[in-house]
């Protein structure tokens, strides 16, 4: 991986179609070992760029979803209570006398994703990539959790006060997304590299679908991205993903279509479409007018 | 490596200095720590090419999708003149590009500046504001204004509150068990849990939005309304502010300061539709689209504070508000014109927007916002949700 051009390369063979600002990003964040902070309407794929750099890289993918009221607890680690309580007893029952270090030693402790994505080698499962580490919607945990998780990613290292330190000799390769429902702080924000990023252009989109969908006949293929542009220029309140690209072409196929109709697409608006309003204001648009002029675009 | 010889060398630096500092005369805030960035992504991908350059600096330097316009316009004026990147002695002269603001002239005088001559009896400090208090802001006196400023810097939101995910040791003994209190515990017992402890969901305060007209028809309340807003927005965590005239802005990293002159002065500088036109309905769009649905306005408490001329189709501002109010908890309107006592919401806007309105109150006054305050802190929800 030495150029900007080979992350490309390498992720289009990961079926993984990403621009060139979009690479850029992502070698940065492998050379300069920094998070690579994503932002972006929903469906566009910011998800997906850290499932495709664990194939690719062969690193594990450790994803840690986040939401309102996570704590450490769920995101670093917890001590095993039941089984410290079934030991305790069982201890006890044979007469012995519990030693505090003994239920707190590795053995009871449950790693969650933050600190197996530091303290991999600790893990010893033979795998010699650093682990992906994807911080899913970051912006639905509160801002006391931004702050907890900007620490560990500035030195990758996590502190169990009962064990000791478990720091990462080769730090993950970490992946933050958010979908802006509110501004994550300016602190984590500087600690990343950052992408916004966009809607394909429709070469990128077919290409998307001819990797993605193989199955869906080129004619059909390009007749959906033509369309779906057109879509996304209507003012939509939520313009359709990459995501639904995929499940309209896929949804088309399985009706059996080799192009689009105004009837086929009538009865299929819901795979791209979410909001009712959306749908009708399409429909006031006109559908065969959508219709008509994917079919004209792409010949 | 692509140009490992120039990694971390003084030339990259002095360029990256030099970009840095074109980006911020633009009007983008640029932290020391994404300059030092920016210089060893120039280390990695090379200075040769302009694509590559405009990536790193891209992903480096930039951290809102809103500063992409100015970042592009900003990079193709210094490439232009930098030519390539080989050869840089970064000039000492300071380049504007541009990016003019208007609107900052206008940070403290108050709207009504022909009616300075107030009555000059001397009352005592507390019925004076007792007076001010109830007070159109239409009305005030220069001095009055100033005194209407420390009374709502007293203001404070407590804001309706609601259970969070987040769970907090309980004193009682019941909920949900606190296994990890009660280990603790049992080890004092020779690791019989006898004395359990539990756990119980913690409150916080739900998100306030505030979305404040700052159109021509609002002049006399916007500069009283905006103080307001800003002691929302300093004096609690989870509130967000926007203005809304013929365009949506987002001024809560503006009002966030303590100072509340330098706050204001700042919001003023990043409106810059103020005094102007008024699409309630576009700019509701808008921050629907763009924040609202999305997750801002999701279970939070929003206040509008509008007269409701909108100068837009009433079907939309119907549409949007229907919109916001089927993700919100509750939506206040807040119209400094219901006071005066022959007020019938004849604004064609207005009239749409009611139906989806939890609470319809007056905002012209101190008191009126203190009611407001009061309105916003008060639990239990919407009054009036049948009205949808």
């Amino acid at each position: 991986m030495e150029t900007v051009d080979d992350v490309r390369a390498a992720l289009a063979a990961h079926d993984y179609l990403a621009d060139e600002g979009l690479a850029t990003a992502i070698f940065l964040a492998m050379r300069l070992q920094r998070p690579l902070l994503l932002e972006g309407e929903a469906g566009v794929g910011k998800t997906e760029v850290a499932k495709v750099l664990s194939r690719w890289t062969g690193g594990e993918l450790v994803r840690l979803q986040c939401y309102e009221g996570i704590d450490a607890a769920q995101a670093v680690y917890e001590w095993d209570y039941s089984r410290q309580l079934l030991h305790l007893r069982a201890v006890e029952a044979g007469g012995g006398e519990v030693v505090e270090d003994e239920l707190y030693s590795e053995r009871f402790l449950v790693k969650r994703p933050l600190l197996r994505a530091i303290g991999y080698e600790a893990d010893a499962l033979g795998a010699t990539a650093p682990p992906v580490l994807l911080v899913d919607e970051v912006d639905r945990a509160d801002d006391e959790f931004e702050a907890f998780l900007l620490e560990i990613l500035s030195d990758y290292t996590v502190t169990v006060p009962e064990l000791g330190t478990f720091h990462a000799s080769t730090p993950p390769l970490v992946i933050v997304t958010s979908n802006r429902t509110r501004d994550v702080h300016d602190a984590l924000k500087r600690r990343c590299l950052y992408h916004w990023i966009e809607h394909p252009d429709f070469e990128r989109e077919l290409a998307i679908l001819r990797l993605r969908a193989p199955e869906v006949p080129e004619r059909l293929a390009r007749q959906v991205a033509a369309a779906v542009e057109e879509l996304r220029a209507l003012e939509l309140y939520k313009p359709p993903g990459v995501a639904e690209t995929l499940d309209w072409a896929n949804a088309l196929f399985a009706l059996g279509q080799t192009e689009i109709t105004e009837a086929t697409v009538s009865v299929t608006l819901g795979t791209i479409l979410k909001y009712r309003e959306d749908q009708d204001r399409t429909r006031a648009h006109g559908l065969d007018a959508l219709v008509r002029g994917s079919i004209e675009r792409t010949g | 490596m692509v140009d490992t010889a120039l990694a971390g060398s003084p030339a990259l630096d002095r360029l990256a200095v030099g970009f840095v500092r074109v980006l911020r005369s633009s009007g983008l805030d640029v932290p020391v720590g994404s300059t030092v960035m920016f210089a060893e992504a120039l280390g990695a991908v090379g200075c040769a090419q302009r694509d590559a350059v405009y990536w790193a600096g891209l992903t480096t330097l930039v951290r809102r999708p809103e500063d992409i316009d100015t970042y592009r316009d900003a990079f193709a004026a210094w490439w232009e003149r930098t030519g390539s990147l080989s050869v840089v002695p970064v000039e000492e002269r300071e380049v504007t590009l541009a990016f003019d603001v208007e609107g900052d002239d206008d940070d403290d005088d108050p709207a009504i500046d022909g009616e300075e001559q107030g009555p000059p009896s001397v009352q005592v400090r507390y019925s004076a504001n007792e007076v001010l208090r109830q007070r159109d802001f239409a009305d005030y006196t220069v001095e009055e204004f100033a005194e209407a400023r420390r009374l709502m810097a007293d203001l404070r939101f407590a804001g309706a509150m609601r259970e969070s995910r987040r769970l907090r040791a309980s004193r009682r003994d019941h909920g949900r068990p606190d296994l990890r209190r009660t280990v603790r515990r049992a080890i004092r017992n020779g690791g019989e849990p006898i004395d359990r402890a539990y756990t119980r969901h913690s409150q916080r305060p739900r998100r306030l939005v505030l979305l404040c007209d700052v159109s021509g028809s609002m002049e006399t309340y916007a500069r009283a309304l905006v103080r307001f807003l800003h002691t929302a927005v300093a004096g609690r965590s989870r509130v967000e502010a926007f203005a809304i005239g013929t365009r949506l802005t987002r001024i809560t990293r503006e009002l966030s300061s303590r100072d509340p002159d330098i706050a204001i002065a700042a919001a003023a500088r990043r409106v810059v539709d103020w005094s102007g036109g008024t699409r309630i309905g576009e700019c509701l769009r808008e921050f629907n689209d763009e924040w609202g649905v999305r997750g801002m306005a999701r279970g939070a408490v929003v206040v509008i504070l509008s007269d409701g001329w909108d100068r837009g189709e009433p079907e939309v501002l119907g549409e949007q508000m229907a919109r916001l109010h089927r993700v919100a908890y509750k939506v206040v309107w807040v119209n400094p014109l219901k006071a005066s006592p022959d007020y019938a919401p004849l604004a064609r806007g207005m009239a749409a927007a009611l139906p989806h309105v939890d609470e319809f109150i007056e905002g012209h006054s101190v008191a009126s916002l203190e009611h407001l305050a009061a309105v916003v802190a008060r639990d239990g929800g919407p009054v009036q949700r049948s009205r949808t």
